[in-house]
């Protein structure tokens, strides 16, 4: 198309490249997603020591953590709080959507490149700025930010409640720059799809994948504006003692949870969405099927998208707001589980009929489905004011959230890069051990959060360096649970090993047993090399059809590239 | 559910639980259906030599019915938790019940404040009586309690009454409770507030209406001196 003429120009000088221009500062958008991938699984490394560290504290109270030493009340939440902090902004969205967006879209859409490759180049820069921004706030005088990822004033507002004055100011700004680099990484992933796709490829025939980063895209852009301009007012009360969240001088510190859940429940979806469209290609390829009723799917994530900005104030029912307000966000939260059933069916639904090869990737995206019905369903819990009342600030609250964020962050990646791992680098992995790795990540699992569902039924509330304070909490039979849950954090933080060996030894390997098509899938990026070159595809490729042309009557084969002729 | 770990003594704390039983009984069949069809297909359909794949696009209406109806399915369910939940929440976050007595709850870092009305069950008067961290009420009365802050946000929690608000500076939030049993029981902060959340423990003390006019005897001083006044008053 006439569009690729602006990335041809961003890759006059194929070839030669030295190290720094060929790694560092790359404008090929293959690179850019590695750069991300593995900026993220870096953080991953970082945000797993810090659950480490404060999930032995919590099992064996007072102890020296190995690796670590002491945890002290302070250094407590300054762990909770960079541990969310970082799973969500520097692990989720980055490998989520900057990594697969910009590995997946110009190669599933069949183009050369993103449409502006240099604000992508860009885009990466300024994240990379916020995360060792975030880092060197831990290091900071009184240590990194302990006021909890959702950063309420006027704790997070003032140095002499938080403690953590200089801490506080830099994680502000840590994820400022992070939200620049995702509008910049958004605004690219937008403009791509909507104009540099392959001939041929009409709007029902871009893969769902591809769909569900643009959406979550588009959801990013629209709610982080506000959250944004919070953002700034917080660092200016923090620092120049404005008083838009101090209620002494005529402010209020509600104002900030209204502008931080605007966005951060749009937010769930933005990382939800790219790893839902990552099991649906999978289960797709893997069970020979069309996805059941592609456009029904389309539509309800549109609604879905559009539901989402209207549910926020859930995670304010008991916050102080007006208590007929609560009736309001019930109605739409439990409108929400509509779309989100609708999606579980249709998963369900493009099952039947298939013949499904249990691949290590398959295993990801089908235990993403059913480990994100477990936080489907417990989220109705939640959303009901009535029972929140009860659960909010419960370790029911955090089950719920990490049986949808684990899948999300962690199952979807896993199903994504052991499914793309052979485009990547041209080389398979080995299937024994991504098996080993599935088990021993999945098992443990429901082990760590199974028995936090029963301690915030019991009423354990959050962010608590020990429960020996709360003598209703501090029952022994509650501490084993404790103790089981660390154990099982322990045994799946171990069999991350297992993976980590996996990619080293698969990456070594020499020959490029790959293939262009391994999974014999339908869609363009499986037309190109494995690895693609710089510029993908030798000749751009033409679309012929839709995405999930499997077993399609009156064919020999049981798939139906898109770019094949009719 | 909370109820198989802690016992449940406000005249709400079974209606919350009867909701969260409500929800369960609606959810969770649907999730175990779920799961189950979702694994007989995976068993069901696993890859067999010679057998080639269904092609469904899941476009006809006798296809997508399959979606249709439970997706309609899910909207009752939705309808009887919504009415549910609107229901207890009125009930436990809308409605104020006339009080017997109304008290202060003042949350600070870290510690709770406690300002009974004292004998004349006036607040703001002489006779009150502040305690710090130790909450006495008696069992089977209407109870106001006015809640501040002083510093940051707290959340007054006392899970045993599935009674949950956060404090707020600048504002003083009006609720209620009535206690149905006696006993001893933690209070929570459940927002964290700083360095001191994990020690910003307090307990209620739940007590039959002796016991309580004993606590308030021994801990008013003043109500020796307003019995004494009131013979003055009248000579």
């Amino acid at each position: 198309m006439a569009e690729s003429v602006q990335p041809e120009s961003a890759h006059a000088h194929h070839g030669e490249q030295s190290f720094w221009s060929k790694y560092v500062f790359s404008t090929d958008h293959k690179m850019i997603a590695m750069q991300y991938m593995f900026t993220g699984m870096a953080m991953a490394l970082i945000g797993g020591f810090m659950v480490y560290v404060f999930r032995m504290q919590l099992a064996f109270p007072g102890m020296e953590v190995p690796f670590y030493g002491a945890v002290t009340p302070a250094r407590y939440n300054t762990l909770v709080t960079l541990h969310g902090t970082i799973m969500i902004f520097w692990v989720a969205m980055p490998v989520l959507i900057a990594a697969f967006g910009n590995f997946l879209i110009p190669l599933m859409i069949g183009c050369d490149d993103m449409v502006f490759p240099k604000i992508n180049r860009f885009s990466y820069q300024i994240f990379l700025l916020s995360a060792i921004v975030l880092v060197a706030s831990f290091f900071v005088e009184g240590g990194g930010f302990g006021g909890a990822w959702t950063a309420y004033p006027p704790l997070s507002a003032k140095a002499e409640y938080s403690l953590t004055g200089l801490g506080s100011s830099l994680w502000l700004v840590a994820v400022a720059l992070e939200f620049v680099a995702f509008l910049l990484g958004g605004i690219n992933f937008v403009t791509t799809v909507m104009n540099a796709r392959a001939p041929g490829m009409k709007m029902y025939d871009i893969p769902m994948v591809i769909w569900m980063i643009v959406i979550a895209s588009i959801l990013f852009m629209a709610s982080v504006g506000p959250l944004f301009a919070g953002a700034v007012m917080l660092f200016m009360d923090q620092n120049i003692g404005t008083a838009f969240f101090d209620p002494n001088k005529g402010g209020d510190p509600i104002l900030w949870q209204h502008l931080f859940w605007f966005f951060g429940h749009p937010e769930v979806y933005v990382v939800l969405l790219p790893a839902m469209g990552i099991s649906a290609d999978i289960i797709c390829t893997f069970a020979r099927k069309q996805l059941f009723a592609y456009k029904t799917f389309l539509y309800t994530t549109f609604g879905t998208g559009v539901l989402s900005f209207t549910v926020w104030a859930h995670h304010q029912f008991i916050a102080g707001i007006d208590p007929r307000m609560a009736n309001i966000f019930t109605v739409t939260t439990l409108l929400i589980s509509i779309p989100i059933a609708e999606m579980c069916f249709i998963y369900i639904a493009t099952l039947y009929g298939g013949s499904i090869r249990l691949t290590t990737p398959m295993l990801w995206a089908l235990a993403f489905v059913a480990e994100f019905l477990i936080g489907g369903v417990t989220g109705v819990f939640l959303g009901a004011s009535g029972a929140d009342v009860y659960f909010h600030d419960t370790y029911f609250v955090l089950a719920h959230f990490h049986y949808t964020f684990f899948p999300i962050a962690i199952i979807g990646t896993f199903a994504g890069f052991t499914f793309w791992f052979p485009k990547m680098f041209g080389k398979m992995m080995n299937e024994t051990l991504g098996k080993i790795h599935f088990w021993g990540t999945i098992i443990p699992f429901n082990c760590i959060f199974i028995p936090l569902f029963v301690l915030g039924a019991a009423g354990q509330h959050r962010r608590i360096y020990s429960y020996e304070n709360f003598p209703d909490l501090a029952l022994p039979q509650f501490q084993d649970m404790r103790v089981f849950a660390t154990t099982a954090l322990l045994v799946m933080l171990g069999f991350q090993l297992v993976f980590f060996y996996n990619c080293f030894i698969s990456w070594r390997k020499k020959e490029m047993d790959a293939g262009r098509n391994p999974w014999r899938s339908n869609t363009l990026e499986w037309v190109a090399e494995s690895p693609p070159p710089h510029g993908n595809f030798p000749e751009l490729p033409h679309c012929y059809r839709g995405p999930y042309e499997y077993g399609t009557p009156g064919r020999e084969e049981d798939y139906f590239p898109q770019n094949l002729p009719a | 559910m909370p109820q198989l770990y802690l016992e449940a003594l406000s005249t709400y704390a079974s209606d919350i639980d009867n909701l969260i039983l409500l929800i369960a009984a609606l959810v969770i069949p649907w999730f175990i259906l779920c799961e189950l069809i979702f694994f007989y297909f995976i068993f069901r359909f696993r890859e067999k030599d010679g057998v080639p794949t269904e092609y469904i696009t899941g476009e006809n209406k006798r296809h997508k019915r399959w979606i249709t109806y439970p997706h309609l399915l899910v909207l009752v369910c939705d309808l009887f938790i919504l009415v549910g939940a609107v229901q207890v929440w009125y009930d436990v976050k809308q409605r104020l019940p006339d009080p017997y007595e109304t008290v202060r709850i003042v949350g600070q870092q870290w510690a709770w404040t406690f300002v009974h009305p004292g004998p004349d069950h006036v607040l703001d008067t002489a006779d009150d009586i502040t305690t710090v961290d130790e909450f006495h009420v008696e069992v089977g009365k209407i109870y106001h309690f006015k809640l501040e802050s002083r510093d940051v946000l707290h959340s007054f929690s006392v899970p045993v009454f599935r009674l949950k608000q956060d404090a707020i500076p600048g504002r003083i939030i009006t609720g209620w409770f009535e206690a149905t049993g006696v006993g001893e029981y933690d209070i929570q902060c459940a927002e964290i507030c700083g360095i001191g959340h994990g020690l910003m423990a307090a307990r209620i003390f739940i007590e039959s209406p002796e016991n309580h006019a004993a606590w308030i005897a021994e801990k008013s001083p003043f109500q020796l001196a307003a019995a004494a006044t009131i013979p003055i008053v009248e000579d």
